[in-house]
């Protein structure tokens, strides 16, 4: 199994008023052929601004500072806008949260899917619409020549999406990030998607970094978790240790902010505090306001990682402390 | 979703037009209006230099036949229609109908070919300036310097650079009509460029000149349609106010300021003189006007949706 991408101490930093915050703090990933990675967290923990890092798609107040982004052992970071540009929808694709605004309104579905086949794979036109048609079918749309020749607007948000995902995978990326794809959608169309998802990654061995605040999108559909909070990996282990030993205390938080049907009572515990804005500073562990076994080294020592069981890490102080004793 | 049938957005709107009586109006009056000076040479009776002194300054079909001046008798001359001529005669003994025809022929494609040229200046300014960031600020001061002049003053400044002729007054027209094209299509670029299903263009490695020139350029396009359509009647208004003044287009060659400017010593004399070129002015503008418009209201929510 190779590694599709390889993200190392990655900080990226956003422009704000003439000054420089750091929204990436050093975040640090594998990840594998045929693997789904899902990376977790509130929003603005950094977890889109990861994927743009990655696709090279950042805004222009946003920069890479440091750190280093493997694609198939290519470095990104230090690639010119045009070598870039080859490789983005080639080598890695991108599925947008809103699929009701991520086509273009004016063209036909048949157009923009051969676009980049015809790009990327040198096909015909000819070629690339027998492709579009064979992905549509892939991704269970029901007379696909039809759909071809439609507007985005005659489609329905789960059918867009869909395409989308068809529109990704035809190029057959080694790399595929979706950034929240099921969000804008029900949930019957929701299980759909992921179901796809999981059976188009395997058709074409594509690594696929999935990006969700939706704890039970990612029990459906991740093999591992990244856990982002305000810009650091906080925890990253298989699923079953993550939703079965979780050990971070923002983790275990996270845990437990979701409501559990079993019960009678919805028992939802929220993480006390707020979200820390990026502006502010805080020293030492980024959680530790919000943290209630915080203690005077978490608020100045940053933690470092720690191995607890094969393939899962965690970075608290806690926890060490506890392990070393 | 599925009774919808597939349609060109750009076909869809121009039937939603057709089901507009006012615009429809409009859109066929500029249709016959196009090309009846088209086809001047064949419909005009006379050319447009051809004089005759007999019949200078002659009332049209309103005035009082031949025969009934017989009956009537004691009648001015100068009150009877000259047979054939339908809009009467100019001071020379023209035809104001032929000259009327020819005369459209040079407002009209005045219009449209400086319309045109600001219009391809114009939204290539404000491509780039709206895509490429450091490009903005330059583009667009210039564009802020030919906006402060007043327009016909700046059409003026030019062809008192160039000298007068109905080239140098196409392209006075045209320079001037290109800020407000770059401002529009430069706004509506900054708007697009945030659209997802740009970011989304990109995320699939397509290059800027495709990014510009196939997905935003096409979702420009009903801005541009809209404003080009409006332009028209300015670029109308500009030639026959340059040829009013003298400098636009040259005499003999008629065009409806000229026409207009000739007429004023015979105002009283003959008041058709003026009024008929200036109705055709009118109708030109307010057509273009109306069917610009109206397209507006077609073109911008349907395509939001």
């Amino acid at each position: 199994m190779g590694k599709v991408l390889e993200v190392k101490d990655l900080v990226t930093t956003f422009r704000i008023d003439k000054k420089e915050y750091e929204v990436l703090r050093g975040v640090s990933f594998d990840l594998n052929e045929n693997e789904t990675l899902c990376m977790v967290g509130e929003s603005g923990c950094g977890k889109s601004v990861t994927t743009l890092s990655v696709m090279g798609l950042l805004p222009n107040n946003g920069r890479i500072v440091s750190g280093s982004i493997k694609l198939n052992g290519q470095e990104l970071t230090t690639m010119s806008p045009k070598e870039l540009n080859a490789l983005r929808g080639k080598q890695m694709g991108m599925i947008f949260q809103e699929p009701m605004t991520a086509l273009n309104p004016l063209l036909t579905i048949g157009r923009q899917m051969t676009e980049s086949l015809m790009l990327h794979r040198g096909m015909s036109k000819k070629e690339a619409m027998e492709t579009a048609k064979n992905y549509l079918e892939k991704v269970g749309i029901a007379n696909p020549e039809e759909r071809l020749k439609q507007f985005p607007f005659q489609l329905s948000g789960g059918l867009r999406q869909r395409i989308m995902i068809a529109m990704v995978m035809s190029v057959q990326p080694s790399l595929l990030i979706a950034d929240e794809p099921t969000t804008a959608l029900d949930v019957t169309i929701q299980k759909q998607v992921l179901v796809l998802l999981n059976k188009l990654k395997k058709d074409v061995s594509t690594g696929v970094l999935f990006i969700t605040h939706d704890l039970s999108v990612v029990a459906e559909i991740a093999d591992r978790v990244i856990v982002l909070y305000s810009g650091r990996k906080v925890e990253e282990g298989t699923i079953e240790q993550i939703f079965a030993k979780p050990q971070h205390p923002y983790t275990i938080g996270l845990m437990n902010a979701v409501p559990n049907v079993d019960l009678d009572e919805f028992d939802i515990q929220p993480i006390p505090g707020t979200f820390p804005n990026i502006t502010e500073d805080i020293g030492g562990c980024r959680f530790h306001p919000r943290c209630p076994y915080a203690t005077e080294r978490c608020r100045r020592e940053v933690p470092e990682m720690l191995e607890t069981e094969p393939g899962h890490f965690v970075y608290c102080h806690k926890i060490e402390e506890e392990q070393s004793k | 979703m599925e009774n919808v049938k597939r349609k060109n957005p750009i076909k869809t709107a121009f039937q939603k037009l057709l089901k507009n009586k006012m615009a429809t109006l409009c859109f066929f009056i500029l249709l016959v209006e196009i090309l009846m000076v088209i086809f001047a040479p064949v419909i005009a009776p006379y050319g447009y230099e051809e004089q005759d002194p007999a019949i200078r300054l002659r009332p049209g079909f309103w005035g009082i036949h031949e025969e009934e001046a017989l009956a009537m008798g004691g009648v001015n001359p100068q009150d009877i229609y000259a047979e054939g001529h339908i809009l009467g005669t100019d001071n020379y003994g023209r035809d104001i109908f032929s000259r009327l025809l020819y005369g459209g022929r040079i407002s009209l494609m005045v219009g449209f070919v400086s319309t045109a040229m600001g219009l391809a200046v114009g939204v290539i300014c404000g491509l780039l300036a709206g895509y490429y960031k450091q490009l903005d600020n330059p583009i667009m001061r210039v564009m802020d310097i030919l906006f402060t002049f007043p327009g016909i003053l700046l059409a003026m400044l030019i062809i008192a650079m160039f000298g007068v002729s109905t080239f140098n007054a196409m392209l006075a027209i045209s320079i001037w009509s290109i800020p407000s094209f770059a401002r529009m299509v430069r706004g509506r670029v900054l708007q697009l460029k945030e659209e997802d299903y740009i970011m989304a263009t990109r995320s699939l490695g397509a290059t800027d000149a495709r990014i510009l020139l196939i997905h935003i350029l096409k979702n420009c396009l009903p801005t541009i349609i809209v404003i080009a359509t409006m332009r028209m009647a300015t670029s109308i208004i500009s030639i026959s106010t340059l040829s009013y003044l003298g400098m636009g287009v040259t005499p003999p060659m008629p065009e409806w300021g000229g026409m207009i400017a000739a007429a004023k010593e015979y105002m009283w004399q003959r008041p058709s003189m003026i009024f008929i070129p200036g109705i055709a002015v009118m109708i030109t503008v307010i057509c273009f006007n109306i069917l610009g418009d109206k397209l507006r209201d077609i073109l911008d929510p349907s395509l939001r949706d």
